[in-house]
């Protein structure tokens, strides 16, 4: 026998058989488990929280948003710096030694953060000189002064976000109106991107961001990673994540909103996220992929693999599994 | 027609001969099971499938209603519901089935495809739940799709695989995933059809030397022929 | 027109987690992994119905035709 196929001596069944209706039993299976889950949707139903939109996250969170949209403007957002499939920088592309398949495979779903969240939407919003004007302004700036006026204005937001996350008290750069929802930014050398900032909150909280970001391309649209991308950027969705146990160190890939059973079946590709050094490694994605798909082919190919292959016969679970046979057996 | 004028084999006549040469009727919807199939762990393969069905049939109907329909109307939201505890059922089953056939070492005897095909479909049948859940249209959509897309990208897989494209993902999870979840299903349950559920261990290897044939039954073959006689044939009354 | 009920029990409120060292699972979860033990340990150990039949089978060299 070579190393690959076991000392097989499993020889075919040359015993009696006896009547075994498999249609019958196939037919009652699909009856119970169409019962099973008739009676288990009207006991629970299923959970349907509603969709974030673009609108809901500028008017919950309005400072947020702006400071997402400062960062999608000077290119410092998680989207921006994301790499491929967005774009060409590298802030989130992962390796393993010499695999770079994030890199191989390119950028085939291009984000300009700055053009499409931002100045994009704002091009679109008629009957505003005052906005068209800091659009303008902007668009004929050299690229160091574009960056300039970004960085000054996200500064103070940064502090902002920064303090709140600490639970320490904001400072007083940023503040926010709550009869109109308006952020103000205390920034000197910001240009013209106050008015773009204001501008494109506005547009947001009219509802206004959420179709332009949508129907950018063409008429007809499934395509909804532009919008998804922005808001990820932004802290609403993780906020409402973390109410439903569904981040990551809460082993979230396994939940479901609400208190429903979930994705049970993911438990070992999450449990590598929780154990070091993957769970702090910025390569911790590919990490737990090439681990996981080593696995898989592994289950795959179980009869092969000495050990553990073997563990059946050498764990007698079967001798219950077939306890009638071996009875008969032992009696006749 | 004379020997001399044997007609040429069609591709449709080779089929329909290779096809009854591994699976004759009898063997494809055998009337018996040996007698060692006396254990509840063998209806979770069937359960499996029985769940499959109830998911692709309350499928079939939220996709003649198509994506919007479950979260504005109560009858949409039930039939919802009823594919999502399908799933649970189905991969519930699944793994009890999986624990079975492994505790068995069912790849023995020359059914080595038989575990491969299992194995595959339930691997295929993650990214199908995955297709569904970013298809939902919902928060948990939202949420799952800007978080699975990580570790899709880190692989190069996120470059033609956009799990925040609904369009594709919808595409992937009402036919093309299926499609493969039942044509890899049909696989392993044909296999298992030609080689038979498989032996029990045998407790004492000598009683190998000494196991006779059934009277009347074929000879016992060589030992690593994993196929078993024909099964019962006719029907009984 | 087909009225539908609400469910019997309502699951829409944050979930309940079980924290047992680095591993955090849901109570729902958790149910499910039980019961996906139990019912295996049931369906090893439980005896399967038709054994007077297979007794005679084993007996008459049976082949049910």
């Amino acid at each position: 026998m070579s190393f690959l196929r076991s000392k097989d001596d499993t020889g075919p069944w040359q015993g009696a058989y006896a009547s075994y209706d498999l249609v019958k039993e196939l037919c009652i299976a699909v009856g119970v488990v169409a019962l099973l889950a008739i009676l288990l949707t009207v006991l629970f139903s299923s959970p349907d929280e509603k969709p974030s939109t673009v609108a809901q996250w500028s008017r919950a969170m309005p400072i947020n948003f702006v400071a997402t949209a400062a960062k999608e403007l000077d290119g410092t957002s998680d989207t921006a710096e994301y790499g491929p499939p967005y774009n060409h920088n590298s802030g989130s592309v992962q390796h393993f030694l010499f695999l770079h398949p994030q890199r191989w495979l390119g950028v085939s779903h291009p984000i300009d953060t700055a053009q499409d969240y931002v100045i994009g939407p704002l091009e679109t919003v008629p009957g505003n000189p005052g906005l068209q004007s800091a659009l303008a302004a902007y668009r004929a700036a050299p690229e160091k002064t574009q960056k300039a006026w970004g960085e000054a204005y996200a500064k103070p937001l940064e502090e902002y976000e920064t303090a709140t996350e600490e639970k320490k008290t904001p400072p007083k750069t940023v503040t926010l109106d709550p009869s109109s929802d308006a952020v103000t930014v205390q920034a000197s050398g910001a240009g013209p991107v106050p008015a773009l900032m204001g501008g494109l909150l506005s547009l947001a909280q009219s509802g206004g961001l959420d179709g332009a970001l949508l129907t950018s391309n063409q008429f007809f649209q499934t395509d909804y990673t532009k919008p998804l991308l922005f808001m990820a950027d932004g802290g609403l969705l993780g906020e409402r994540a973390e109410g439903d146990h569904l981040l990551g160190e809460q082993w979230g890939m396994m939940n479901e909103t609400g208190s429903y059973p979930g994705q049970v079946w993911l438990w070992l590709y999450t449990l590598w996220y929780q154990v070091e050094p993957i769970k702090s490694s910025s390569n911790a994605d590919i990490q737990v992929m090439l681990i996981m798909g080593l696995l898989s082919l592994a289950f795959i190919c179980i009869p092969f693999i000495p050990g553990v292959r073997d563990l059946p016969r050498r764990i007698p679970i079967y001798k219950l599994i077939w306890k009638e046979h071996y009875h008969a057996q032992k009696n006749a | 027609m004379s020997a001399a004028q044997t007609p040429k084999p069609t591709w449709t006549g080779r089929v329909r001969d290779a096809a009854v040469e591994a699976l004759p009727p009898e063997k494809l919807l055998p009337d018996g099971q040996p007698t060692y199939v006396a254990s509840w762990i063998y209806i979770f393969g069937v359960a499996s499938i029985a769940a499959l069905v109830v998911i692709i049939g309350s499928g079939t109907i939220l996709a003649l209603k198509g994506p919007a329909w479950w979260h504005y109307t109560g009858i949409g939201h039930f039939f919802n519901s009823i594919h999502l505890w399908a799933v649970e059922l189905f991969f519930f089953a699944m793994v009890v089935h999986l624990w079975g056939k492994y505790w068995m070492a069912a790849w023995r005897g020359g059914r080595t495809r038989v575990w491969i095909t299992g194995a595959v479909t339930f691997l295929v049948a993650v990214p199908t739940a995955l297709t569904g859940y970013v298809s939902q249209q919902n928060f948990d959509a939202q949420w799952i799709s800007t978080q699975a897309k990580d570790g899709l990208n880190s692989v190069g897989v996120g470059a033609f695989f956009n799990v925040t494209n609904f369009g594709q993902m919808y595409s992937y999870h009402v036919f093309l995933l299926p499609l493969a979840v039942v044509g890899l299903v049909a696989a392993h349950v044909l296999l298992v059809r030609r080689h038979g559920v498989v032996p029990p261990f045998e407790l004492d290897r000598t009683a190998l030397a000494t196991r006779l044939p059934q009277d009347g039954g074929p000879p016992p073959a060589a030992p690593d022929d994993g196929d078993p006689p024909p099964g019962p044939t006719g029907v009984t009354s | 027109m087909i009225t539908v009920l609400a469910a019997v029990f309502n699951l829409n409120h944050p979930a309940h987690v079980v924290e047992w060292h680095f591993i955090q699972l849901s109570v729902a979860n958790l149910i499910v992994i039980a019961l996906m033990l139990v019912v295996f340990a049931m369906a090893i150990a439980l005896p399967f119905p038709g054994a007077r039949a297979r007794a005679t089978a084993r007996r008459t060299g049976g082949d049910p035709k």
